[in-house]
């Protein structure tokens, strides 16, 4: 079990995914939910539905209503674990929240925690009072 | 184990809507609102306004602002279409009765309101993002935003003074109105430009604060060739390759000759801010927080220094471009939105030679009071004689506007040459407003040998 801060709150049970190197949306993942980057380590994975794991975010702005558009959608991951906070990502988290009801946790934890994630995993993602818990067996 | 720096992150409320909300709401010891604000937050200015407060005070808690800014305008970069999502968020504003509180600008949307047939609606995606697109943006002009249209919004007048506070979305608005025009906006984007419109506040974070606003790197420029550093494409090529090397670090050129134009520094800001995440940067003797190398830093040393040569310049061309020589297809200028002394210079160089050859599509993007301002002038209808189309309100490379047959494409602008490939799907060639012409004429790539003195160019 891990601990760490939702700076969205929401609740997942899904498998894990971990990227290699920071994800933009925007011109990055497609609408399905694919990672179509064609620079990136893990061009070709699927995230949605899954814990997405990665450090951070990366790039255009633009990013915030593509996450909020996958979410609409439902092709977006289940929950979000990040070592850093993003105001990128979070703001597509708060924007579906207000507009569908959706909540997909997005969860800081510090670096060496995060690596301690296992990928390829069912995790189990809680929030409760900005705090979050991930969880697995 | 909670880290320290995220352990101040309060933790109430999310911005989600009651029953969403993880849990309680404790104490917020590091972020406070203003009465004003709490009775924004509360409903008591309407619900669109509460909303608005719930998405900014949210975000506010995860960059660690400790406070809101009030602000004196907002330029708004959601209007641009990017799915169902950018209109429902629009549409719910408006329902709520949403009205702006500052002045308001809107960058470019999706359709050219002025010439729609320029944009193209051949497949169901391209007619989607055309009638969505027009719809998305009438939502935001019905909330009080100026229907400006374009992404140069510092070349309209009223522009923000130094100092002043602001929240404006748009790379290249934003690493303009910071370093040029010495006025205060952090990396605002995709709806949270709107909701500081609606409640005259931004996030006091970031860029908003003297500290961030320090020079980082320092880029010596004093080698360059004199007649390269008139040139136009100049600009291009050192933003692109001050964005590289800095990422999201502020930038300080010294050696930029100290009549350097505001279209030179547009251009310059606008590659930085798509090759890194440049916000802000300063050209020492020149950019109003940066009257000597030492204020640009602040005080401080650099992080580091570099020299800028020729060869860096001519790797840089190379390295924005895709192809070099050969066919070409198109020209698209005016990225960002092209001012009128941009204008009349390719008006001027069209009057000096031959007709655009007939396999050649040349655009140039402006904005539709630079229009105007074209037409009063009688510039309008020779540039349009000579072959060239105005594209206004939206972008050769945000929307379908290229013909799908234009695969080889050759721009001035830093900016367009990094998105275009992978937003359109083109290959770019990076020349000079004059090599632009020179090449429109011939109908394939002509450029300058020993170009501006930097040495041959392929």
């Amino acid at each position: 079990m891990i601990e760490g801060t939702a700076i969205s709150g929401g609740r997942a049970v899904a498998p894990s995914i971990r990227l290699s190197e920071p994800l933009s949306f925007w011109g990055g993942v497609d609408d399905a939910g694919d990672v179509v980057d064609p620079h990136h380590p893990q061009f070709g994975e699927a995230l949605a539905g899954k814990v997405l794991l990665m450090s951070s975010g990366r790039g255009s702005s633009s990013s915030s209503s593509v996450l909020a558009e996958l979410i609409r959608s439902g092709a977006a991951p289940a929950a979000i674990i990040l070592s850093q906070p993003d105001a990128i990502i979070v703001l597509g988290a708060i924007v579906a929240a207000e507009l569908y009801e959706i909540a997909v946790p997005i969860v800081v934890v510090d670096p060496a925690d995060h690596a301690r994630v296992p990928d390829n995993t069912v995790l189990s993602v809680t929030t409760g009072s900005g705090d979050a818990v991930m969880s697995w067996t | 184990m909670r880290p320290e720096k995220h352990g101040q992150i309060p933790p109430a409320g999310n911005g989600l809507p009651a029953h969403l909300d993880p849990g309680s709401t404790p104490e917020q010891p590091d972020f406070t609102l203003t009465v004003e604000e709490n009775s924004m937050l509360d409903g008591a200015q309407g619900p669109a306004v509460a909303m608005a407060m719930r998405v900014l005070t949210a975000l506010s808690r995860t960059l660690n602002a400790p406070r809101l800014v009030e602000i004196t305008s907002a330029h708004i970069d959601s209007c641009l279409y990017h799915g169902q999502v950018s209109l429902d968020f629009a549409e719910r504003l408006v329902h709520l009765g949403a009205t702006v509180r500052v002045p308001t600008t809107l960058n470019v949307g999706s359709v050219d309101l002025l010439h729609p047939s320029l944009v193209k609606t051949d497949t169901p995606k391209e007619q989607e993002v055309v009638s969505r697109g027009r719809e998305l943006m009438a939502a935001y002009k019905s909330m009080g935003c100026t229907p400006t249209w374009t992404c140069a919004p510092y070349q309209l007048p009223g522009r923000p003074r130094f100092g002043e506070h602001i929240a404006w979305a748009e790379s290249n608005a934003i690493v303009f109105a910071n370093s040029v025009l010495g006025a205060r906006t952090d990396r605002y984007g995709d709806f949270l430009d709107i909701c500081a419109a609606i409640t005259g506040r931004a996030p006091y974070s970031g860029l908003q604060a003297t500290a961030a606003r320090r020079g980082e790197h320092v880029f010596d420029c004093s080698s360059l060739p004199a007649a390269f550093m008139k040139s136009d494409v100049a600009y291009a090529l050192l933003g692109y390759h001050i964005g590289k090397v800095s990422g999201t670090k502020n930038p300080v050129l010294t050696g930029v000759p100290v009549d350097v134009s505001e279209d030179q520094l547009k251009a310059m800001g606008a590659a930085a801010a798509s090759s890194g995440g440049v916000a802000m940067f300063h050209v020492v003797g020149v950019t109003p927080e940066a009257p000597t190398l030492g204020a640009a830093l602040q005080g401080n040393a650099p992080l580091q220094s570099h020299v800028v040569t020729a060869a860096t310049m001519t790797l840089a061309r190379q390295e924005l471009s895709t192809f070099h020589s050969g066919e070409l297809n198109a020209v698209s200028v005016g990225t960002p939105h092209a001012s009128f002394a941009e204008c009349a210079e390719l008006a001027r160089l069209l009057a000096e030679g031959g007709p655009i050859h007939p396999d050649i599509d040349f655009f140039i993007s402006t904005g539709r009071a630079t229009l105007d301002r074209l037409a009063e002038a009688e510039l309008l209808e020779p540039m349009e004689r000579a072959g060239v189309r105005l594209v206004v309100d939206t972008c050769t490379y945000v929307t379908a506007v290229l013909s799908p047959k234009a695969k080889r494409v050759m721009t001035n602008s830093g900016k367009w040459a990094h998105y275009a490939p992978s937003n359109i799907g083109v290959d770019v060639v990076v020349g000079s407003i004059e090599e632009c012409v020179d090449s429109a004429r011939l109908g394939r790539v002509a450029l300058q040998n020993n170009f501006l003195g930097l040495g041959d160019a392929s």
